[in-house]
């Protein structure tokens, strides 16, 4: 079972519900791999404190030019064709910025005179971590860097790998509902919405909700921190948003939060809410797989 | 005219709440948007729509069926598993690269603009804004967040206005680098979390590539004293001036129910805190 923890706004708890979610698994005696796939700001290793690995570093492809070969000025097929201006004819030569190049390979196809290549570059790395139970997996991409999907995609391929020893693959999403999130939810089972009761959080839900239902996935919603703001519950009922939980807002909560420690072990009362969050995803994701 | 990005790192730390706090005291401001994938200003500032035009950036494949002779080529040199088993185009997975339409023998795929979503220029109470909303499940949000910033930057030397004030995107990647490029200053928003001081580590690296001048605002003061201590610590390493505070307050949550920014909501205490942060941010700035 793959389950994505999604949200549309960042710091609503998506990073909250997916590692307390891991450790009631974990804690029910069940293997769980975990993805950490907001490669750009990584932070459920801070509550999960996995034991990591030092990283491998992950590439993607870009082109290398033979000079020799190249027809030269007279051709310029592959700077033409080029969507991402990441190939600029310049003194005589074709210059790749591979920074803005996405790899899809159409300069070397397009190449008259087999005079590309193809190298990689240095995109992040991709970091395997252990608990007792628990495979984890984080990707840092490298800072200032554009293309966070390979690295997204090159996590989730070591996840698939993990799966087959794994009961429930969690995936902790990067917020937003553009390319890293669709790279994120592409092949997972459910998908879960955190929230929380302000107006920018069920604004944000609602985005992510189309995004979910665009993609044809199912879904449910957590509400976090509820009782500190606006009626969510209400607003859910009124969008046909399934109900999955609540977390309930409380300063203690806030502090357990802030110091990176797990709210699960915080209080019963906590345990409790995602025990049952926990239960009734199964008894939805049970019947879409 | 001097451009100032509000950015975090990590998300839901008061970023957008502060902007429009700052948005009220500033005097002679134009407003940007560039959180373009959770744009929530809106819900706070109110703002009548002016003007709306369509965003396009990239291409997109359309594929002709009755020329299709389903020779597989799209499907086996697509890169990013966009091609369907039945040769339609899977428009979420798409980078827009034109292999498919290049290596298509019988000229059945063509390529055209893609649509991205919308950008808009409305009237506040406190004056233009900018704002965007990318399409859902939509890419080229750099691109997007660029455009929101030419044109409030525009607006801003048209009106002679002396500040942009600029909500930018979480993260480290495409979208943030779009806000950051060409702007004059930098306010960090930090959360005494450990997972926010983590991303505002992260951040400060990626300011760094930019040599901007950046201050610190701490948000949600309260919640944890020590790590408030080590936020402030770093900051001083990084020689980021910390500007002021907010307490750990549900007067924003209250303000952003009612629709209004914090120093309206509470002018008297938030509205000070506001006015003094700002009165630092423009020394700075200069």
């Amino acid at each position: 079972m793959r389950i994505a923890v999604a949200s549309g706004k960042g710091g609503t708890g998506k990073t909250t519900v997916a590692t307390n979610l891991a450790l009631h698994h974990m804690r029910q005696g069940r293997k769980v791999a975990f993805v950490d796939c907001d490669v750009e700001e990584p932070n459920a290793h801070l509550f999960l404190k996995p034991e990591m690995d030092d990283g491998t570093e992950v590439h993607m492809p870009v082109p290398v030019f033979d000079d020799d070969a190249c027809l030269g000025e007279e051709c310029r097929k592959c700077v033409e064709l080029c969507r991402f201006k990441a190939l600029i004819w310049m003194a005589g030569s074709v210059m790749p910025f591979t920074e803005m190049c996405h790899g899809c390979g159409l300069c070397k196809l397009a190449c008259p005179a087999d005079a590309i290549s193809e190298g990689t570059r240095a995109v992040g790395h991709a970091y395997r971590g252990q608990l007792p139970g628990l495979t984890f997996h984080k990707g840092l991409m490298r800072i200032g860097e554009a293309m966070a999907p390979p690295l997204i995609r090159e996590l989730k391929e070591r996840a698939t790998e993990d799966a087959s020893n794994a009961d429930i693959v969690l995936l902790d999403c990067p917020p937003g509902a553009s390319c890293p999130v669709v790279q994120s939810l592409e092949n997972v089972d459910f998908a879960v919405l955190v929230t929380e009761p302000t107006p920018f959080g069920l604004h944000d839900l609602g985005i992510a909700v189309k995004l979910l239902r665009k993609l044809d996935i199912p879904f449910g919603a957590v509400i976090n921190r509820d009782g500190m703001g606006i009626d969510a519950h209400a607003h859910l009922r009124e969008n046909g948003i399934d109900l999955l939980g609540t977390v309930p807002h409380s300063i203690e909560a806030a502090e357990t939060y802030s110091r990176g420690e797990m709210l699960y072990d915080a209080s019963p009362e906590l345990e409790q809410a995602f025990t049952a969050i926990a239960e009734r995803i199964e008894s939805k994701a049970g019947g879409a797989v | 005219m001097k451009q100032l990005v509000v950015i975090s790192g990590k998300g839901g730390t008061g970023k957008t709440s502060i902007t429009a706090a700052l948005a009220a005291v500033a005097e002679n401001a134009v407003l940007a948007d560039c959180d373009v994938d959770a744009a929530d200003l809106h819900l706070v500032l109110d703002p009548e729509i002016d003007k709306e035009e369509d965003f396009y950036s990239g291409e997109t494949p359309v594929f002709d069926a009755d020329l299709c002779t389903q020779c597989g080529l799209c499907l086996d040199n697509c890169r990013f598993n966009a091609v369907s088993t039945d040769f339609q185009p899977i428009k979420e997975n798409c980078e827009g690269c034109g292999v498919c339409e290049f290596i298509c023998p019988s000229g059945a795929v063509s390529m055209h603009p893609r649509w991205c979503g919308v950008k808009r220029v409305s009237r506040t109470r406190f004056g233009p804004m900018v704002h965007a909303e990318l399409g859902i499940g939509e890419e080229n949000s750099g691109k997007l967040v660029t455009d929101v910033r030419r044109t409030s930057a525009e607006i801003a030397e048209r009106d002679g206005a002396e500040f942009v004030i600029v909500d930018g995107s979480p993260g480290v990647g495409c979208p943030v680098i779009a806000s950051l490029t060409g702007a004059d200053a930098c306010l960090l928003v930090a959360e005494p979390t450990v997972s926010a001081i983590h991303d505002l580590e992260r951040v400060a690296e990626l300011l760094k590539h930019f040599r901007l001048p950046s201050a610190c605002v701490i948000n949600k003061r309260g919640v944890n004293p020590e790590l408030e201590e080590c936020i402030i610590g770093f900051c001083e390493a990084s020689g980021i001036p910390v500007v002021g505070s907010y307490p750990y307050d549900a007067a924003f949550n209250r303000a952003q129910s009612e629709r209004m920014t914090v120093v309206e909501y509470d002018p008297e205490g938030f509205g000070l805190t506001t006015r003094n942060i700002w009165e630092e941010i423009k020394q700075f700035m200069v």
